[in-house]
């Protein structure tokens, strides 16, 4: 296995660029020590009407829509039996277990009352109905299971030091006999809990602007963006990757995934507007006001990547591909920055901005993320080998 | 599997999915029955003079100081409910504000309280059970050893009561619990509630919910200029009444139906919207929400089936390799 | 104010005059004048023009006629002090027809009346005291067979001024209260189409009376008034709004009961049917009549029974509530739409941190599609399943 992946280990760790993301991390860590000894309203500009800031909306909703890479190849994968696309998978669990593990770190920020956390595993104390008792168990599990579902990278490298070969190799061969099961997990959870956060808009009513208050459909609609947008980090990841550690291109690997994304695009689409259309909603796609405008920004968004894909010139062409990925990944979040946060309106009077911390927080995240994505595809077997993935 | 295949099973498993969806939402089950007992109270808008005197009882019976504005401190200066505030009295204008309860040049009190939902919102949001309602008295409660912090009841109250402490790296959530909260207790020990005991002009009724609703029908039901005798306190054993004039009232009874009813009503001669009220259907969020959960989640039938099928996929797929390919 | 022209106006004034004439030292005058002045909302400019008016008086004459009334204006009048007002009344005023203060009596007055009516023809000021009855040709008050309804008419036909004192001439007072047998009415009522400055007030605080009167004197015309009549000065502000015990009604602590904890403790007496919201009056400041240690209804303990205001006094049961007329301070009450959100003077900067980092997302992209230009797929095309 260990000639189907490699590590980067002779480029240097200790980039500048990799010591900028170090500095924003760092300065971020003052805002959390702040967050945790003077209350969140020291750091943050949350208030009685929007109790949920970018923290949730960027950290959680966000990032773990941006973290469904590793959902979507799985599915592609083992699902749909593709194997071609295998060598994409590792760099995508990495990405996906950056992404869930930060947004279980932002849910701990942002709980309010974080030492009781341990109440959501409580069994007296669950609230079946409630959304987020589902998506604080679903993530929890999930991020459990893409770590188990990574740990074949930590035990290749771990076979490799000194003195933990045999213990390493014995591991490997327990973690095979019952990985497929935890793959198969790897896709319920993340189909579960991605519909749960489109649910979570349900129960908040007329707060939802009826452009994005979709009731019903809401689960639907946040799984098929978020498998989309899964797809589309694959394809934006490897590509920064290529030219960023000037590899050789895995355009044609994003060329089939393009032809997925597609599909999911025009379901999506089909849907949404199928939906609004049915419930008479035309008036407010129509009304040019905030939401109206954030509509049709948003379905540009979701409509050229359709364009692009739908032409097998483009879909050909790794710039193109790419373009289209970034665009994907920009209309999947503001599909959800826009429902929960932008559009959201709890009543008159209220309003919300990030404060200048609260914003810094979130960017220091995604930070440390870019920075410990760096290390870990230096120090571990992540990427594909070079001549595997042009074969 | 071709890519033909791949189409249609994705195809496939929407649509099922859809019309799982589709299928709850008609099965969804309906707004809760207000509690057998369910307490609450009836807040005449055409009766508060505004004396606030219920914001002081409040902050006096939950031992909560009032807010000051800069160094003045002689008076509650909360602008809306927080952390530090569980009632208010707030004011709508319009022109010159001039004439009380008119709907040009006039303005007119709102009080700003928990409304205690038949169907609460935040009870069904709740994932540790915090915010429950009593099952007897309909009271929506309260446990901060049970609360997490999420703050997705705060997202799920259609009217924004629930309040986190933002200011306070331990902060809880408050919210006005009927004054029968652990410590406090007055309905258990047969009081009424802080504020509709101070209110001076029965502005503030309290009572039983059947009670509260009958009242308010029978004000809706008098002709505007009539004289009625306004009960003051307890609805149902008031300590004294005071005759006004009936003004023209708005034609229903706010927390009737609305989303469900609420425990605490609302009169108004002015448009609820107006002050400050949100746009909702009978029909509450709650039961929607938990319709579609239960559909999804009920004993867990739906995600053990797919467990099982995604099981057998990924174990057949992933069988003919041999070295590594099962990550 | 100029200390010049303030000396050049006080050497105006001949003091040993109006020391002599009043029996009052300069220095209690002055203050006087300047008091009257202060609570007309005037400079010490206006109490100097006061003082010298008074000090060199036209001694208008005055017509003062009583109606359905119990004397009450005039005795609360007459118990007025600094300076001792009956001296200050009596020169400032030629008081040629009163029939309270009247020595003589009889046709030999009313023949005085009619003489100095006619004498000052234009000129006079009138003054009424108590309800005009309109019932029955007005035969419920007589003064020399003479109705109230004919005297009121035939005076105010050459009066300069006319002046209501008390509730009972400004609308009707105690008698016209339902069911108003006597259809007692009020002068402002009666006189449709002349301006009738009101006092109202059962009885009304003299000084109320004095100060218009004295504005009159010294300005030869009658102060602002509002709508009824009343002097702007004296009667533009709710008892509600300057009530010492208001803070207690903002913040929700009421007397329950006479004698009851609140009570003693001086909270606010609405619940106790106080009119204070629904009248107009200058009660709080000035208290009543000069008599100090806080001596006027509210200040004793008693809610306002709301004497001066119509439809009020006498017409609403004592311990009914009051209309709140007011919601000032307007500060006092949020809006429903004001929030308290946590507003953070950072949201530019971090605006800014957002386009930086979206920008650098773009900017990131736009880089890597460069470099990416071009490269085609034709390395995998063909079916390489399961590579």
């Amino acid at each position: 296995m260990s000639h189907h992946y490699e590590a980067l280990d002779r480029r240097p760790v200790l980039t500048p660029f990799f010591l900028l993301m170090v500095a924003i991390a760092a300065i971020g860590t003052i805002f959390l020590i702040t967050r945790f000894v003077a209350g969140m309203g020291a750091v943050a500009n949350l208030n009685g009407g929007y109790p949920w800031g970018v923290w949730v909306i960027y950290d959680i909703v966000v990032g773990t829509a941006l973290a469904c890479g590793g959902y979507a190849l799985a599915v592609t994968v083992y699902v749909f039996n593709k194997g071609r696309y295998h060598p994409l998978i590792r760099p995508a669990l990495l990405t996906s277990l950056l992404g869930y593990g930060f947004a279980g770190f932002g849910a701990f920020v942002d709980m309010g009352r974080y030492w009781n956390g341990y109440n959501i595993f409580l069994p007296w104390h669950m609230n079946t109905h409630a959304v987020m008792l589902e998506v604080g168990l679903c993530v929890a599990a999930y991020i459990l299971v893409l770590f188990i579902e990574f740990s074949p990278t930590l035990l290749e490298w771990l076979r490799k030091q000194t003195g933990w070969q045999v213990r390493a190799e014995a591991w490997r061969k327990l973690l095979d006999k019952g990985l497929f099961f935890f793959i198969a997990l790897g896709i319920l959870l993340p189909t579960m809990h991605q519909s749960s956060l489109g649910s979570f808009l349900i129960a908040m009513g007329y707060k939802v602007h009826p452009l994005w208050q979709t009731l019903h459909l809401q689960p639907l609609l946040a799984v098929l963006s978020a498998f989309t947008m899964g797809f589309a980090i694959v394809i934006f990841e490897g590509s920064l990757v290529t030219t960023g550690f000037k590899r050789h291109p895995e355009t044609h690997l994003f060329t089939g995934l393009g032809r997925i994304m597609m599909g999911l695009i025009a379901a999506f689409l089909a849907f949404r507007f199928g939906y609004l259309i049915l419930m008479g909603k035309v008036g407010a796609m129509f009304a040019f006001d905030l939401g109206s405008v954030m509509f049709w920004i948003e379905t540009a968004l979701f409509a050229y990547p359709l364009y692009v894909l739908a032409s097998p010139v483009m879909r050909e062409n790794g710039k193109h591909l790419l373009y289209a990925a970034v665009s994907m990944i920009l209309a999947g979040s503001l599909y959800r920055f826009d429902g929960a946060l932008i559009t959201y309106n709890p009543g008159p009077g209220y309003s919300y901005f990030p404060a200048l911390p609260e914003l810094i927080m979130t960017v220091a995240t995604i930070a440390t993320e870019i920075a410990l994505y760096l290390f870990i595809v230096k120090t571990f077997p992540v990427l594909p080998r070079e001549a595997h993935a042009t074969a | 599997m071709d890519r033909r295949n791949f189409f249609k099973t994705s195809l496939g498993a929407t649509v099922a999915s859809a019309a799982a969806l589709a299928a709850g939402g008609v099965q969804a089950r309906p707004n809760l029955d207000p509690a057998p007992e369910a307490v609450g109270m009836l807040y005449d808008a055409t009766l508060c003079v505004g004396c606030k005197a219920c914001v002081s009882k409040c902050k006096e019976v939950n031992g909560m100081p009032p807010v000051p504005m800069g160094q003045d401190t002689h008076a509650d200066f909360a602008l809306d409910l927080s952390a530090k505030t569980r009632n208010v009295i707030k004011i709508h204008t319009e022109g010159k504000g001039a004439v009380k309860d008119a709907a040009a040049d006039g303005f007119a009190f709102e009080k700003r309280s928990c409304m205690h939902c038949v169907d609460p919102g935040c009870v069904s949001v709740c994932p540790v059970s915090a915010l429950t309602r009593h099952p007897m008295t309909g009271i929506v409660s309260y446990n901060k050893d049970a609360c997490i912090g999420c703050r997705t009841c705060m997202t799920g109250c259609p009217y924004n009561v629930p309040q986190y402490d933002y200011d306070n790296p331990f902060g809880q959530i408050v919210k006005c619990e009927m004054c029968n909260q652990k410590g406090v207790e007055r309905i258990d020990k047969g009081l009424m509630t802080g504020c509709a005991e101070a209110c001076p002009t029965g502005a503030t009724l309290f009572g039983s919910r059947g009670a509260l609703l009958a009242e308010a029908k029978r004000r809706l039901a008098l002709k505007p200029g009539e004289t009625y005798a306004y009960p003051r306190g307890d609805v149902r054993k008031p300590d004294s009444f005071h005759e006004k004039a009936v003004p023209g009232y708005q034609k229903t009874v706010w927390g009737e139906k609305e989303a469900g009813g609420t425990n605490v009503m609302h009169l108004s001669a002015i448009p609820y919207d107006k002050l400050g009220m949100p746009p909702l259907g009978e029909r509450s969020y709650a039961s929607i929400s938990e319709g579609v959960q239960s559909t999804l989640y009920s004993y867990l039938a739906l995600p053990v089936v797919a467990l099982g099928g995604l099981t057998w996929l990924v174990k057949r797929n992933t069988s003919g390799e041999k070295e590594g390919g099962a990550e | 104010m100029d200390k010049q022209s303030d000396f050049a106006i006080e050497s105006s004034v001949d003091f040993t005059a109006v020391e002599r004439r009043l029996g009052v030292s300069r220095r209690t005058f002055l203050k006087f004048c300047t008091g009257v002045a202060a609570s007309f909302g005037l400079g010490t400019k206006a109490a100097y023009a006061m003082a010298q008016a008074i000090a060199n008086p036209g001694r208008p004459p005055v017509i003062w006629l009583h109606g359905q009334e119990c004397t009450g204006p005039t005795e609360s009048l007459l118990r007025s002090e600094q300076p001792s007002f009956e001296h200050l009344i009596l020169d400032l005023i030629s008081l040629d027809y009163h029939q309270t203060l009247d020595a003589g009596a009889g046709h030999r007055v009313e023949e005085i009346k009619r003489e100095a009516m006619k004498k000052h023809h234009g000129k006079y000021l009138l003054v009424i005291e108590g309800a005009i009855p309109l019932a029955q040709n007005g035969i419920f008050c007589k003064i020399g067979g003479q109705t109230m309804m004919d005297a009121t008419k035939e005076a105010a036909e050459g009066a300069a001024a006319i002046v209501a004192f008390g509730s009972c001439a400004s609308w009707g007072g105690v008698q016209s209260a339902s069911p108003n047998p006597t259809g007692a009415t009020g002068a402002p009522q009666f006189l449709q189409g002349k301006t009738v400055v009101t006092i109202p007030g059962c009885p009304p605080n003299p000084a109320n009376f004095l100060g218009t009167v004295l504005y009159f004197v010294t300005y030869g015309k009658l102060p602002p008034i509002d709508e009824k009549g009343r002097p702007k000065w004296a009667y533009s502000r709710l008892i509600h709004e300057n009530c010492y015990r208001r803070p207690h009604f903002d913040a929700g602590r009421f007397a329950t009961q006479f004698g009851d904890d609140g009570h003693r403790q001086g909270w606010c007496l609405y619940k106790l049917g106080c009119k204070g919201p629904e009248t107009y009056n200058n009660c709080p400041s000035l208290e009543y009549n000069n008599v100090g240690g806080g001596v006027w209804p509210i200040g004793v303990g008693h809610p306002c029974f709301g004497c001066s205001e119509q439809g009020t006094g006498f017409n609403k049961p004592m311990f009914s509530l009051a209309e709140v007329k007011t919601h000032t301070p307007p500060n006092a009450f949020p809006n429903i739409a004001d929030r308290q959100n946590p507003t953070s003077s950072t949201v530019v900067a971090a605006a800014a941190v957002a386009g930086v980092a979206v920008g650098a997302l773009l900017g990131a992209t736009a880089a890597a599609g460069k470099k990416l230009d071009g490269t085609q797929a034709e390395a995998g095309k063909p079916g390489d399943k399961g590579a």
